[in-house]
């Protein structure tokens, strides 16, 4: 976990307050993990009433997800994984100074989620073009169950939230890529891109608990 | 760090005269020093501001709801206004001033300086968090402009989806405070754990801070909880989800359960900083080490814990199951326990201190009585039999008064006073101080005294009229409630007076032996001109003050000396 100013030369990131380098590292990092627990915290809300619902029609459950197409979930979930890794290796190459490489694993992160954006576009596009709308808007007749709607409103509260957070990740590792351009973060300094980081791992295990349970229903 | 002291100060106590002309207040100067600060102590009077506007409109909405109850019918307002009049009070008490209240104000003023530190770990991340607070107030205040909202401040559903009034724009206000609650319980966090100065360990923290770690610890674990419900009652209502709907198979009771597995967890948000106040006062005015440090400071943890396993007692008629009433009558009890520890443990903190009756410490006596009251009604509405019979009357409407304001606002007053010379550096009017204190709290029992009454006889709570049997006390109630909020107006000219005219305060007027008080008043820039290592606990009152010392850790103030002059 050492942070340690050794790199000399280099501006110094301290801000007043704090004694040294390490103590401002293990501060931001440790306020980075207790706000993933409120973000986990928030989902889990939104897993609360997945379990309810399901416990009440397991029947209908089953049904709905039969609607969804698990070869563009599967796919997503393999683009999600993967750009977990290219973020972390944008990580250590930046812990190394290998500035370059970093910004080539961030932007190749950005092309990743942005992958993850446009099937789901596709996959939310196709299910509109059937009437699968969420809630009241909602007009496909093909499930054989009075509450059908009640699946895809969760799918959509669900999918929509994570998506959102999607989108915030992919401003986030904008800006450390021109954070990076602009030499702020380096080996003696990359609290940013480390939490930047955590965040993105969190989108994507949140993925990894959504795509069984919406999808793979049997 | 702790081993590098390289020398000990002796703690002195900085005359009137000797108070350093540079402090916070002048540091910087014009609006935009204050709007866009970054100094905890400045967001704290920022956030201090805030709340008292939003409990005087609040306040006026309750003299109106109290003045159209003086007639059995109607008086002044009609019904609907009635309605969108007692949510519009709720919500703003409640999201607007009493959740941030003394964490936000109080606490971001003295947290960082009590634990040594020149501010919180994220200061930016600290005026984010006030200005989000702001971002909601205007979402609420344009939930007002345009329609207002008449569901109560708790929004059940199904009428909260389908009244014509502006939900979707409140319930996005009451999203954003809670980012905003969020936030600071972070920041909070994180200062206690990583920046408490070298030899303030967590066994010398004062119990003030113990209370705000476990509120922070409510407000991580909870609040999101809130967020996710008040969305999914927004999409209820543009979309129409169905989640909460029967006619669509969801299900309204789990709303209430969304919504009070988090408000309820949330009156421990409002109440337990009150204990860590208290905590402060009665110690500092007794002359007296805490009786039981270890005692109190847990019971906020268990306090935190207990709540979050209590919400369904709201929930006794909505029809859960009769298995879970039960089960939540029975936790109910429990959260008694921490609670009466706190209170005995004051009460030992008093037995022979050597008391003075100030202003802090009338407040702190008038939370004793009032927050037992409440506190005690709370345990009998929690038993199922004698909720069933009151609920939805005014017993609880007077329970809920009396420990949140009977409770935190009387504390909130009680910790204004006595942080008042050290955030003004001048002294407010003693005997103004107590006469309005002893007006407040007589005022305050005819107000709600009668409630309890009214409510045990079957009075319902959240109606414009009612029969003419309960005319005397309703009338009763509302003159007492004119008179609380004669005293508040009182209070208002006295501590603003105070700021003009008021006299030059010491830094410690009190002779308290918390870290605070070790600073000048009204404090440095950077609180302390070092980064002291404490050598002595918060209430060492078996010890004179000339006797404490303080140690300076050498290395760190270079630096500190480095970075100023970086910043300048």
């Amino acid at each position: 976990m050492g942070n340690h100013s050794v790199a000399t030369g280099k501006k110094s990131h301290l801000q007043h307050h704090f004694v040294d380098e390490d103590q401002q590292f293990e501060s931001s990092k440790f306020g980075m993990w207790i706000f993933l627990v409120t973000e986990v915290l928030m989902f889990g809300g939104l897993f609360v009433a997945y379990i309810i619902y399901r416990s009440w029609h397991p029947d209908l459950f089953y049904m709905a997800a039969q609607e969804l197409d698990v070869a563009l979930g599967a796919t997503n979930t393999v683009v999600l994984i993967g750009s977990s890794l290219t973020i972390a290796l944008a990580i250590r190459a930046i812990q190394l100074d290998k500035i370059k490489a970093g910004i080539n694993y961030l932007v190749a992160t950005i092309g990743l989620a942005a992958t993850f954006m446009i099937i789901k576009y596709f996959e939310y596009m196709d299910k509109f073009g059937k009437g699968i709308y969420p809630g009241s808007a909602y007009s496909y007749d093909g499930i054989g169950h009075d509450m059908a709607v009640n699946f895809f409103s969760i799918y959509y509260m669900m999918t929509g939230l994570h998506g959102i957070h999607v989108v915030i990740g992919i401003g986030l590792i904008g800006w450390m890529t021109i954070k990076a351009k602009k030499g702020l973060i380096h080996s003696g300094y990359y609290t940013p891109v480390e939490n930047t980081g955590l965040f993105w791992h969190l989108v994507d295990i949140i993925w990894i608990f959504l795509f069984p349970l919406l999808y793979l229903i049997d | 760090m702790a081993d590098n002291k390289a020398q000990t100060l002796k703690i002195r106590e900085f005359p009137v005269e000797e108070n350093p002309e540079h402090t916070y207040l002048n540091a910087e100067k014009g609006i935009w020093s204050w709007l866009f600060t970054v100094d905890h102590k400045r967001i704290g009077l920022l956030y201090l501001f805030s709340i008292t506007l939003f409990f005087f409109v609040g306040g006026l909405l309750a003299l109106l709801l109290r003045t159209e109850l003086l007639t059995p019918a109607q008086s002044i307002i009609d019904a609907d206004t009635y309605n969108q009049i007692f949510t519009l009070h709720g919500a703003i008490m409640i999201f607007l001033f009493i959740i941030p209240s003394i964490p936000a104000a109080l606490g971001n003023f003295f947290l960082p300086m009590m634990i040594g530190a020149k501010d919180v770990a994220f200061p930016r991340l600290n005026l984010a968090s006030w200005w989000i607070y702001i971002f909601g107030a205007l979402f609420a205040l344009y939930s007002i402009i345009t329609g207002a909202v008449d569901t109560g401040w708790t929004f059940y559903t199904p009428y909260s989806t389908q009244t014509g009034t502006s939900v979707v724009s409140m319930t996005f206000a009451v999203f954003i405070l809670g980012f905003s609650s969020i936030l600071t319980g972070i920041n909070f966090i994180v200062t206690l754990h990583k920046l408490r100065s070298p030899g303030l360990s967590w066994s010398r923290m004062p119990l003030f801070l113990w209370s705000l770690y476990a509120t922070a610890i409510i407000q991580i674990l909870a609040t999101p909880i809130l967020a996710i419900t008040v969305l999914l009652l927004a999409m209820e209502r543009i979309l129409g989800i169905g989640i909460f709907d029967p006619t669509m198979g969801g299900d309204p009771v789990l709303y209430q359960h969304f919504f009070w597995f988090y408000s309820h967890p949330a009156v421990y948000i409002m109440i337990v900083p009150a204990f860590g106040i208290i905590s402060e006062l009665i110690s500092t005015f007794s002359r007296k080490t805490i009786f039981g440090y270890w005692a109190i400071a847990l019971s906020s943890l268990a306090i935190a814990f207990i709540g979050f396993l209590v919400w369904g007692h709201h929930m006794f008629v909505s029809g859960q199951s009769e298995l879970s009433s039960v089960v939540f009558s029975f936790l109910t009890f429990f959260v008694g326990v921490p609670t009466g520890i706190k209170i005995f443990n004051w009460v030992a903190t008093m037995y022979k201190g050597s008391i003075d009756l100030k202003t802090p410490m009338l407040y702190a006596l008038s939370f004793l009585f009032l927050f037992t009251i409440g506190g005690l009604t709370g345990i009998m509405i929690g038993a199922l039999s004698v909720n069933v019979h009151l609920h939805d009357t005014y017993y609880i409407v007077a329970h809920f008064h009396y420990v949140m304001m009977g409770g935190t606002v009387i504390a909130l007053l009680g910790g204004l006073h006595y942080w008042w010379p050290k955030m003004t550096g001048r002294m407010y009017n003693e005997l103004w101080g107590r006469i309005t204190c002893g007006i407040i709290f007589v005022s305050f029992n005819m107000t709600f005294l009668p409630q309890f009454i009214m409510g045990s006889q079957g009075m319902p709570r959240r109606y414009f009229n009612y029969v003419d049997q309960f005319q005397g006390l309703h009338q009763f109630s509302t003159i007492g409630s004119y008179i609380l909020g004669l005293g508040f107006m009182i209070m208002l000219v006295y501590l603003v007076w105070s700021l003009f005219y008021g006299p030059k305060a010491s830094s410690n007027p009190w002779k308290a032996r918390s870290l605070e008080w070790m600073a000048s008043s009204p404090p440095a820039h950077h609180n302390f001109e070092y980064t002291p290592v404490i050598l002595h606990g918060p209430y060492d009152h078996h010890q004179p003050i000339r006797e404490f010392h303080m140690g300076v850790a050498k290395e760190a103030d270079e630096q500190t000396t480095e970075a100023e002059r970086e910043t300048t």
